[in-house]
């Protein structure tokens, strides 16, 4: 102690290279031979969904969304853009945490009883994520952590994040702190893209993250990046922090809901609420799951599935005698005060990043920043009225 | 295959024995057939799989020692696992996962008095912890049990009350309310007290400041004892309950046992009152 030694290190600026967006074919190519099955933004079903690509003639060409508290809607951008487009009504929780899966089968001889128990073998996927944005690369190490899983490394899925210059109306990244921006996250993504198309040309910067995307670079043409491109791209990255459609009110969450507990403001919220469960589903990092086991008509096979549940499910907090949470009101406060408050507790981050599916995916248009900003307000106002 | 999802896949483990407790409640035996789970400590539950049927978090409710490794289990038919479980006979296969959660950790209050209160089932999962002071009987001070249950009929144990008394434990047992119609062994008769756990409390010997309680039973049964203990002088850290919510995973991935900051299956379900009663106060929470 006492002797410094050294400076503090500053860490090799990342290899930047730039290519063009008829490069993309190529960079598919080259993840597929090195050995990963390209899922990523593909139009279907209305929506920008999550899907296989077989080439990037699958990508959303000049398509993208406009998104509004319980709206979503597919536009025709005029431009040529790939990435044109906000968050889809799936994640990449699609592929990492499959809605359905079986745990478990079972047989028994039905002469001697003899039962047999095992697991379904897991055979991982080796996917390579393609087009994910800043809140869902935040989304995905939070959906691993609330997992329980060990980090991946170079032994999970290939991620192509692409910075986001144009959030939607129902997204507040900024304020989540996930985005708009993720180049400097390194080690998180395997490569960064941010799409640009000027007087130069429509082409990607691109930013390597680990040791493989280095390798998949490597078989991609490519040029080096030009003179004054990267500081015009984290330009257009700052830029669109300040376009947020919303964004979280500016105070310590986890604080306002641990004292929020008993707010009026909930009944509120319960009288619009449908307790659908909408928002998990379409929520990046809702991990919950309940397992059902069945049996075939003999009696003698039995299998346990897991699917995805949700705590806004009267039965999801059954005991016996009853629910817990039998109100709207508290299975309401029990999402949102997980999602921003306890996650910290369990954790050691929030639940939230801030992609703004659970806006737009509310039938009612329930905006989670508004009823966050009405909880500050009650509190606020309570705060006031001690004094 | 994740880490947690090998905790997932349940032990076969077969039903030695099936010993009737009350009119709907049961203690079975359980001997691994394979892999022998890790022996719980008092207070862990598992989480009991019957074919095809679903399965149930259980609280442990025997003390197994040195090389016995198997299973005892006290269940109350309440529903269709339940129910199948209390039916089980002898030579039943079933899958067994575990064990999960905290335990009451009474070693850490050697030297100490030592209250244990249950209210109905509740005193299932206290079963092992009092076992294991009694093979320590010399190192614990003043030993109380005080157990209440709905109607004579439905106490747990109560044939093990002449070896606990044997032990120097002083145990109470209290009833909600005595049947007037007679029973299928005739009219019941009940010398003891009618009422609810707390009403014991003033007669015990209490030495609060050198007392460790532990505390299992219905939620609102846990909260008044608390709530009468911290009257009676003793301060909510070395008071003990166990929490129940929706247990399914055992891991805690699956979310359902929330209760707050908690995962029921892995912070409790055994936890001091301290830490649990700002939760519980939360109505719905």
């Amino acid at each position: 102690m006492g002797t410094a030694t050294s400076a503090p290190t500053v860490p090799p600026p990342p290899r930047r290279a730039v290519i063009s967006a008829d490069a993309l074919d190529d960079l598919l190519a080259a993840l597929r031979a090195a050995g990963f099955r390209p899922v990523g933004p593909t139009v279907g079903a209305g929506a920008i969904v999550l899907d296989e690509l077989a080439s990037a003639a699958d990508l959303p060409h000049g398509r993208g969304s406009a998104t509004a508290p319980g709206s979503y809607r597919l536009t025709e951008r005029g431009d040529r853009a790939v990435f044109g487009h906000s968050a889809g009504p799936q994640s990449w929780k699609r592929f990492l945490h499959p809605a359905r899966r079986r745990l478990l089968t079972a047989d028994r001889d039905p002469r001697t009883g003899e039962t047999s128990l095992r697991a379904d073998a897991e055979i991982p996927v080796p996917y390579a994520f393609v087009g994910v944005r800043p809140c869902d690369l935040a989304a995905i190490k939070i959906l691993n952590r609330a997992l329980r899983r060990a980090p991946e490394g170079d032994r999970g899925p290939f991620i192509v994040t692409v910075e986001c210059t144009e959030p939607g109306a129902a997204c507040f990244c900024a304020s989540a702190g996930t985005g708009p921006g993720c180049a400097d996250r390194i080690g998180d993504f395997d490569l960064a893209l941010l799409e640009t198309d000027d007087e130069n040309g429509h082409r990607f910067l691109v930013t390597v993250g680990s040791e493989r995307g280095d390798a998949v670079l490597d078989a991609v043409p490519r040029d080096p990046v030009p003179d004054g491109m990267l500081e015009a791209a984290r330009a257009a990255v700052a830029a669109a922090a300040g376009r947020m459609g919303r964004a979280l009110p500016p105070t310590d969450l986890r604080v306002l809901l641990a004292r929020s507990a008993d707010a009026g403001h909930w009944a509120d919220v319960a009288d619009r609420c449908l307790a659908c469960g909408n928002c998990t589903m379409v929520c990046p990092t809702c991990f919950c799951t309940s397992v059902e086991d069945t049996t075939d008509l003999t009696g003698d096979h039995a299998e346990r599935w897991e699917s995805w549940d949700s705590c806004f499910d009267i039965d999801f907090s059954y005991l016996h005698g009853g629910s817990v949470r039998t109100s709207t009101r508290s299975r309401y406060r029990q999402w949102l005060t997980h999602k921003f408050g306890t996650w910290h507790d369990q954790f050691g981050t929030s639940g939230c990043v801030g992609c703004g599916r659970c806006v737009a995916w509310c039938p009612v248009g329930i905006d989670v920043t508004a009823e966050l900003a009405a909880l500050d307000a009650e509190a606020a106002t309570e705060s006031g009225d001690a004094r | 295959m994740t880490a947690s999802l090998f905790s997932l896949v349940p032990a076969r483990y077969r039903v030695t024995e099936n010993r009737r407790e009350s009119g709907d409640t049961r203690t079975l035996s359980l001997a691994p057939l394979d892999r022998p789970l890790p022996r719980p400590r008092p207070g862990q539950f598992t989480m009991v799989y019957v074919f095809g049927v679903g399965e149930i978090p259980l609280s442990v409710s025997g003390h197994a020692v040195n090389g016995d490794r198997s299973l005892t289990h006290t269940v109350r038919a309440v529903g269709a696992v339940s129910a199948a479980l209390c039916r089980a006979e002898p030579g039943t296969v079933v899958g067994v996962r575990g064990p999960f959660g905290t335990g009451w950790e009474v070693s850490r209050s050697r030297g100490r008095d030592l209250l244990f209160v249950a209210g109905g089932i509740g005193l299932a999962p206290l079963r092992p912890p009092l076992l294991e002071v009694l093979g320590a009987r010399r190192e614990y001070g003043f030993v109380t049990v005080v157990a209440g249950a709905r109607t004579p009929a439905d106490h747990l144990y109560g044939v093990e009350d002449e070896c606990w008394r044997a032990h120097g434990v002083t145990v109470l047992r209290i009833v909600d309310r005595v049947p007037e119609e007679p029973g299928p062994r005739g009219p019941t008769v009940w010398p003891g007290p009618v009422g609810l756990v707390t009403d014991l409390l003033p007669e015990i010997r209490l030495r609060p400041e050198r007392t460790t309680a532990y505390l299992c039973g219905p939620e609102a049964m846990m909260t008044h004892t608390g709530a009468a203990l911290t009257g009676l002088g003793m301060g909510p850290a070395a008071i003990e309950v166990s929490l129940e919510r929706n247990m399914r995973c055992g891991v805690g991935v699956c979310g359902h046992c929330q209760l707050g900051p908690d995962f029921v299956c892995l912070d409790g379900p055994v936890t001091t009152l301290e830490h649990a009663a700002p939760l519980l106060a939360v109505r719905e929470l």
